[in-house]
């Protein structure tokens, strides 16, 4: 469905030149869910609107549903849905009239496009709502009409751009459900997240992105087998108050530890944490990130008890001790030395 | 004929919108209303310096149509900026149609209320006012008028696609539509100006614009103001209409 080679924006800023993504390939196969996951300003926004020709590459190429993305544009647009991030519809609209406008919009027929509208809200179950204006719908009732609207013409392929970003809980589901009946239908579908669970509970497939680059990419299964064994983490008791400047995430020697004098030594005390783990138990790998201290091994339920003996034994206090098996957000933190929630903190949304 | 169609989905899109919208056809109706009833009676009085002669509500009346296309379609672009921010236009772009007609739909939109606000203003003019344009003359103006009202919308949706903002349109547009309008000889003749203010005056397109359409209210077909007037309309409203759908057009727009 899509090949994409050494895809590439560069966006030209007033401070200079931003690449927003630096040359990403990308294959996806007819009736897959792939999945774009990362941190705002990852890249992963930029890239969908490159492969839905609302943004010219600056680099590479691509070919979407068969048609070449720098010369047949309109080839694309014709044989692909999509549903941006922010919605798609105005308030005072009525949502069925904005259904039949889109369909029609690809060429539909009246008869047709009306046929297909009724089809979505019976689907979507907006079936009553259709009449409706856009601003009378809830948070997750108008994400489903912005859904129909990038699917009234039926198309093969797909591409949702934070679909369930600002949903609550059960709406998130909800949606989670419609997306998987539309795979069941064969339609192929391509998503940005930046939920890990998002991302494991819908994907086949999981492209990481960072930094406008693909860092790790596979089933989510076969990524989080990429980190074997358990993660036990311990963080460390009283460094609530530790500026926030402190919070380099990587495991660093060259560290400055005299630079804040009179401050908690944290990056001492993390050091004696793994020396300790290290001494009491097999460790396969440890990451440090600001106060937490990811320790893998590879029996997690064995290793705790010997882990917690020998730091009490060293006289370190911990405010806690957890241990879970692998997720994406693991994959995430080995890939690129951060956590998700870090990332997001430190990117500026304005490269998204 | 893709195109044609396109266009026509997105016009009737707008107008159903509109429509709907009833503070919409409250302005409509008021607006051209409150230029003739308060600025109309003032220029009564000032006898032949303002029209030569002939009826101020002759003079007047053309000016105040040219009016209200450059203020009416001028601020269309406000709307655009709604849209862009919903999501509509990025909705509409990913759709195969036409960006043209994108463009050309919304645009077409603005003519309509503007010929429809220019009707309702001279039939004020002529009921209570008296005036009597010429029939043939009044046809051909609202030609002109559509021109410019096309001319000016596009480049208030080029505004909006570049600047993304109200305020940053409200800026540009105010810096551009005051200065136009005050050196356009629309609300006092330019005949009353010093040498120098007139030939600044002279540069401004929309001078010529309402010599023609004064010319053409007032019966005078065969007056040279009538041709360079209608000539120099249809120049910057194609010139506007063609960047509009350039910037329509581009890939990031």
């Amino acid at each position: 469905m899509i090949t994409a080679r050494n895809l590439a924006r560069t966006f030209t800023t007033r401070s200079g030149p931003v690449e927003a993504v630096r040359g990403v390939d990308i294959d996806v196969a007819e009736g897959e869910i792939v999945g774009l996951l990362g941190p705002n300003g990852a890249g992963k926004t930029t890239t969908l609107r490159m492969l839905t020709t609302l943004l010219g590459a600056t680099g590479g190429e691509a070919t979407v549903a068969g048609h070449d993305l720098r010369r047949d544009p309109r080839g694309v647009r014709s044989s692909i849905g999509y549903v941006a991030q922010g919605g798609a519809s105005l308030d005072e609209a009525v949502v069925i009239e904005e259904l039949v406008l889109q369909a029609r919009l690809f060429g539909l027929s009246k008869t047709a496009a009306l046929v297909n509208a009724e089809e979505l809200v019976t689907t979507f179950g907006l079936r009553d709502l259709r009449q409706r204006a856009c601003k009378q719908l809830s948070g997750g009732q108008r994400r489903r009409v912005d859904i129909s609207l990038g699917l009234v013409h039926r198309p093969r392929l797909i591409f949702l751009d934070e679909p369930t970003t600002g949903l609550d809980p059960q709406s998130r589901t909800n949606l989670w459900e419609h997306i998987r009946k539309l795979r069941a239908g064969g339609v192929t579908i391509v998503l940005t997240t930046h939920y890990l669970d998002e991302a494991d509970a819908l994907c086949d497939r999981v492209l990481v992105m960072d930094q406008g680059t693909i860092v790790a990419e596979g089933s989510p299964d076969e990524l989080k087998q990429r980190i074997t064994g358990d993660i036990v983490t311990i963080e460390l008791a009283g460094t609530e108050h530790v500026d926030l400047h402190d919070e380099h995430t990587l495991h660093d020697d060259t560290f400055d530890e005299g630079a804040q004098p009179g401050r908690p030594k944290l990056h001492s005390r993390t050091d004696d944490v793994v020396q300790v783990a290290r001494a009491a138990v097999d460790v396969r790998s440890t990451l440090v990130e600001h106060h937490r201290i990811h320790v893998t091994v590879d029996r997690g339920d064995q290793s705790i008890i010997p882990l917690l003996r020998a730091l009490d034994a060293a006289g370190i206090n911990i405010a806690a001790i957890t241990m879970k098996r692998p997720s994406l957000d693991d994959v995430f933190l080995t890939v690129t030395g951060r956590s998700l929630s870090d990332a997001e903190q430190d990117v500026a949304p304005a490269a998204a | 004929m893709n195109a044609v169609r396109d266009t026509g989905l997105i016009f009737h899109n707008h107008v159903r919108q509109n429509l709907r919208n009833p503070t919409w056809v409250i302005i409509l109706v008021v607006q051209p209303l409150l230029y003739l009833v308060l600025f109309g009676p003032l220029l009564e009085n000032l006898g032949a310096a303002y029209a030569g002669g002939v009826d101020p509500w002759l003079v007047f009346t053309p000016g105040m149509i040219l009016m209200i296309a450059i203020f009416g379609s001028a601020f269309a672009g406000f709307g655009m900026v709604v849209e862009l921010r919903s999501g509509v236009i990025e909705r509409e772009r990913v759709t195969p149609a036409s960006r043209t007609a994108l463009l050309l739909g919304r645009v077409a939109k603005d003519v309509l209320v503007l010929l429809m606000q220019s009707l309702l203003l001279v039939a004020i003019a002529v009921l209570a006012f008296g005036v009597r344009p010429s029939p043939a003359g009044l046809a051909l103006t609202l030609l002109l008028i559509a021109l410019v009202g096309a001319g000016f919308a596009s480049a208030s949706y080029m505004l909006a696609l570049r600047t993304r903002s109200e305020g940053g349109m409200a800026s540009v547009l105010n810096s551009i539509t005051v200065p136009l309008l005050l050196l356009s000889g629309i609300l006092l003749p330019m005949t009353l100006a010093p040498g120098w203010l007139e030939g600044i005056s002279r540069a401004n397109p929309l001078s010529y614009t309402v010599d023609a359409i004064r010319a053409l209210f007032a019966g005078e077909f065969a007056a040279s103001e009538v041709a360079v007037g209608s000539a120099v309309t249809v120049v910057v409203a194609v010139l506007l209409a063609v960047a509009g759908a350039r910037t329509f057009r581009r890939d990031n727009a």
